[in-house]
């Protein structure tokens, strides 16, 4: 219909060529460097164990594994670094605080799950949401200012009252700040963390299954028990685990009110004094005595492998329970 | 008929328990509140957020904790910001330049898993070394760098979580008309994501304001507002614990009023991101 153009306009034909290129040339240039920046968090990973390492090196070479991991004296200024009162206290701390999380977690994201109305869970949710927003700081001083004397005052003599041949309740340790109300605190912090992984991975179960669970005439804690919990098992494990290594690492709160004595504990009522604490207390200063501050990053080395432990064993267990999940 | 009432016995048994962890979990949320409001609130005066504390180095009984609030500010606006101008790309790079399924993908989100739950304590002496190592004294870019460190598998993780949601139809029908995929990136994936990528940012920030053991050792503390990258910056968490443990009823106001302040700040923070992304999502398309 319309008259062929008599001359073909080069001029466009070379600018379209020009835009192309360059937007060729940015494609090239930003994939290059997405990918190079996708190397980061491994770099970063490599880099601080590789830091930890070097600086904690001086007092590996000096002393034996065995010697520091089971030493249970320590004074740096007389070149004594037993690392077990600190790794005994942070077990003590985070055991205890596990116990009293792991059951109130589980039981409230089988709540959430399986029970609750959406209107429920709509009011429940931003609540969690708001005890995992809360700084340690804060729960430390809740600790302080609630926990402490609580124990002090009312657990503490009651429960040596009444079984006074437990070992586990029985202390000399006057003030309230214990292991217990460290593991207190710790359990209240890490409580939103494993509702919220244990919730997701009881959503993974097809309501189907409920659904003909019920058909049969199953209660729905028959359900839950016989249907669901078979299938999460895996992935509730891994949110304990998971929490397990929060709770380890925690600092602020748990320095605050677990009384920070390097001994090992007896008792539940005794103070204790974890890996983390031992770091915040003690590393930026008193850099004169020899080895010390070698001593202080050998525990954040060890402290590291300790969570990074927990971690691989949650993604595999997690992996797992979600594998088979989706076969 | 023995057997029906065992098993309803038993359903009794387990929703009593679940409502009794219930209560505990939010007895405990309200007793965490209640605290602070009642020790933080009466502490709580304009002088308190308007001056940084007066009368002497530490123990000074008047003034504020305006040099925390501002300290506190900066760091945790500082380190988000470092952590988002990483965070971004790779998060971005997980989900369309790096084949989803793909060896590096795995490998790349397992680390960050790992980095996500190294505790913050290793990165402040991590970060301490790093900043001896560069002559650098303990000071607001120094804390800056520590918590930015703990802040970005945070936010690319959950950066990572809104992106692999997005509608796979959305960029192809992007790469359909031919656009590249930076331009996918930027043009399409980036305005239809960014409530959820706010959302990320904004997490971030609440996890990095309220750090205190990444910041001990590196941004240092005192009394004065930072005026520089290179002076020491006080932060609302460390006035909480350094100024709880002074014997003088004065100080200890102050330390109540800061952990106040920062529970409102983490609280806001908190409502605000569900706030923007709700607001923001209004011009995504579904």
């Amino acid at each position: 219909m319309a008259k062929a153009p008599e001359k073909v306009d080069e001029s466009y034909n070379t600018e379209a060529r020009k835009i192309l290129a360059s937007r060729q040339r940015a494609e090239r240039q930003a994939s290059f460097e997405f990918r190079a920046l996708s190397t980061f968090p491994a770099v970063l990973f490599v880099v601080v164990l590789a830091v930890l390492l070097v600086r904690a090196w001086p007092i590996l070479q000096q002393k034996s594994l065995i010697n520091l991991l089971l030493g249970d004296v320590w004074r740096p200024s007389e070149g004594q670094f037993g690392f077990l009162p600190f790794i005994a206290g942070s077990l003590w701390v985070t055991i205890l605080a596990m116990v009293f999380a792991a059951p109130v977690s589980i039981l409230c994201a089988i709540f959430l799950s399986e029970y609750a109305r959406p209107t429920t869970k709509a009011l429940i949710k931003p609540l969690i949401d708001i005890l995992a927003a809360i700084p340690s700081v804060v729960y430390g001083l809740w600790g302080v200012l609630v926990i402490v004397p609580w124990v002090q005052q009312s657990v503490a003599p009651t429960l040596g009252r009444w079984f006074p041949f437990l070992p586990l309740f029985n202390s000399s340790n006057p003030t309230g700040y214990s292991i217990l109300s460290g593991a207190l605190v710790l359990a209240v912090m890490v409580v939103p963390f494993i509702i919220a992984i244990s919730y997701e991975v009881m959503r993974t179960v097809p309501r189907g299954y409920h659904e003909a669970s019920l058909a049969v005439g199953a209660t729905r804690w028959q359900t839950v028990r016989y249907v669901v919990f078979p299938r999460v098992a895996g992935g509730l494990i891994a949110g304990v685990v998971l929490g397990t290594s929060r709770a380890f690492g925690e600092t602020m709160a748990v320095l605050m009110v677990v009384g920070n004595n390097p001994i090992i504990p007896h008792s539940i009522f005794d103070a204790a004094y974890p890996l983390t604490a031992l770091i915040a207390n003690n590393y930026g200063e008193m850099m004169s005595i020899p080895l010390y501050d070698s001593a202080l990053l050998a525990s954040a080395l060890l402290l590291l492998l300790i969570v990074l432990m927990f971690n691989v064993l949650a993604a595999l267990a997690l992996r797992r329970a979600t594998a088979r999940e989706q076969a | 008929m023995k057997r029906i009432t065992r098993r309803h016995l038993e359903e009794l048994i387990a929703q009593g328990l679940m409502y009794l962890s219930l209560a505990l979990v939010a007895g405990s949320l309200g007793w965490i509140l209640i605290t602070i409001i009642e020790r933080g609130a009466p502490a709580l005066t304009w002088d308190m957020i308007t001056k940084t504390p007066q009368g002497g180095f530490y123990l000074g009984k008047e003034g504020g904790v305006l040099n925390a609030i501002l300290g506190s500010l900066y760091l945790a606006l500082g380190g988000t910001f470092a952590a988002l101008v990483f965070s971004l790309p790779i998060a971005l790079g997980l989900n369309i330049y790096i084949p989803r399924k793909s060896r590096w993908a795995l490998l790349v989100r397992s680390v960050l898993d790992v980095l996500w739950g190294i505790p913050s304590i290793v990165y402040g002496a991590f970060g301490f070394t790093l900043m001896l190592a560069l002559g650098m004294r303990a000071s607001l870019l120094a804390g800056i760098i520590t918590l930015a460190f703990v802040e970005l598998p945070i936010m690319v993780r959950a950066m990572d979580e809104v992106l692999r949601r997005m509608p796979r139809d959305l960029e192809n029908a992007s790469y359909a008309m031919g656009a590249t995929r930076i331009e996918t990136a930027l043009r399409v994936v980036l305005p239809q994501m960014l409530p959820g990528l706010v959302t990320a940012v904004m997490l971030a920030f609440g996890r990095g304001i309220g750090d205190a053991a990444s910041v001990l050792f590196t941004a240092g503390y005192t009394d004065r507002i930072p005026t520089s990258l290179m002076d020491p910056t006080a932060s609302l968490p460390l006035a909480v614990f350094f100024q709880l443990s002074m014997p003088y009823p004065e100080v200890q106001k102050r330390a109540y009023a800061a952990a106040f302040i920062l529970t409102l700040l983490v609280l806001l923070i908190s409502f605000l991101s569900r706030w923007i992304s709700a607001r923001l999502s209004r011009y995504s398309i579904k």
